[in-house]
């Protein structure tokens, strides 16, 4: 990726997610209260961080942006409003934005199911995971 | 009082609980639920990105039609509750996305956020009242530990969804006094069980829900409350510790006597 590719990429990911990642004054809280900590490779921190230098490609690799649990623990409790969820987000939405990107596909839902899987769970599913 | 009444697809398949015991109490209470007509999906999670339009329909379709109807739109389910109400709310703040969500829908009024959105706890702590819910209790919950599991979607963002403190909320614990148990108080209660990502990485659905039942039991509950179908599947079935999980309005219609004589699961 160039860098004027790169730096268009982070500009559009700041724009659709609503935050502002130079707000951060880089506390770590976002990451000490999530609940995912221990899964991610990136943290909510990191996501603060790396959009505001224009690093998106490598946020869009991790494995981070699918094990977000879109709990809002981070958002809620980031003392500048920095709202690291939405950044999260707005790189998984980048990604899944891409032709033949969708992160679950249709066919893989029947083996996924089991008899007390609330429809919510498919619903949620389809919505963070695939366009 | 009549209230429009989103169910949502879970309370009509999964979740038939819920549903069914949220109107069996509502009607002892003198409340009328009236199902909105044709409603749709909201989706079950709230699009986060400011560009979304097409996935914030099916709710301002619910949202307009509860307002044409004149009335106030209750929702029981924490999902449904989060994003139809963040929708609302963006509805009325947001001008552009309004502007292109009425370009689309052309409906014979435009919609600009008017209907009011409440969740049936917030009907009966603010409408019916606790007090007077204590007072229309036959079968007082006596002697039962119970603790309040609030998850996040009803919380949490705070300064949107506008139902309670969010570190700190009392709502679930005033409505267990209200029905005559006792809340218990634990750590995790307003901490993510992880249920979203059960279809992804199950091991991860498994430690947040355990981690949950384990901070309740730790403390004396027999048994959690929640609004949440997703939460209670997550909470029955991935939690390493088998506690009780049941819907807080499961026990709203057993203290209120109209438990019985509900149809089959």
């Amino acid at each position: 990726m160039t860098d004027t590719n790169a730096r268009q990429l982070a500009a559009e990911v700041i724009r659709i997610s609503g935050a502002d990642p130079k707000k951060c004054m880089k506390c770590g809280k976002c990451t000490a209260t999530c609940p995912a900590f221990e899964e991610m490779d990136y943290h909510p921190h990191q996501f603060v961080d790396l959009v505001d230098k224009g690093q998106v490609e490598k946020l869009m690799n991790a494995k981070g942006i699918w094990t977000c649990l879109s709990c809002f623990a981070c958002l809620e409790r980031c003392p500048r409003m920095v709202e690291p969820a939405r950044l999260i987000e707005a790189v998984r939405v980048a990604v899944i934005r891409q032709q033949g990107m969708n992160h679950l596909k249709p066919q893989d839902i029947p083996e996924l199911l089991d008899e007390n899987l609330p429809q919510q769970a498919i619903t949620s599913a389809f919505r963070k995971y695939a366009k | 009082m009549v209230f429009s009444y989103f169910p949502g697809c879970t309370l009509k398949t999964k979740a038939k609980d819920l549903d069914l015991y949220t109107r069996k109490s509502s009607e002892a209470l003198g409340l009328t639920l009236e199902e909105l007509p044709e409603w749709q999906c909201c989706g079950a999670v709230y699009p986060q990105p400011r560009d979304e339009i097409a996935t914030k329909l099916s709710s301002i379709r619910s949202l307009a039609a509860a307002r044409d109807l004149g009335r106030d739109l209750v929702t029981v389910c924490s999902a449904c509750h989060h994003v139809i109400k963040r929708v609302n709310r963006d509805v009325q703040t947001d001008a552009d996305m309004a502007f292109k969500a009425n370009n689309y829908l052309q409906l014979e009024t435009p919609y600009h956020g008017e209907t009011r959105v409440l969740h049936y706890l917030e009907v009966l702590r603010d409408v019916v009242g606790f007090d007077r819910l204590a007072e229309r209790v036959v079968h007082p919950l006596k002697g039962r530990k119970i603790g309040a599991y609030y998850g996040c979607l009803l919380l949490r963002p705070s300064r949107e969804m506008e139902f309670d403190n969010p570190e700190n909320p009392t709502i679930l614990e005033d409505f267990i006094r209200a029905i005559g148990a006792e809340p218990v108080l634990y750590a995790n209660r307003n901490e993510c069980c992880g249920g979203y990502i059960t279809l992804e990485d199950r091991p991860l659905a498994v430690k947040r829900a355990s981690a949950v039942t384990a901070s309740a039991r730790a403390q004396g509950a027999e048994c959690l409350i929640t609004a949440c179908p997703l939460c209670l599947y997550n909470l029955r079935e991935n939690a390493r510790d088998h506690l009780e999980i049941c819907y807080f309005t499961e026990l709203l219609a057993e203290a209120l006597g109209v438990k019985e004589g509900g149809g089959p699961q």
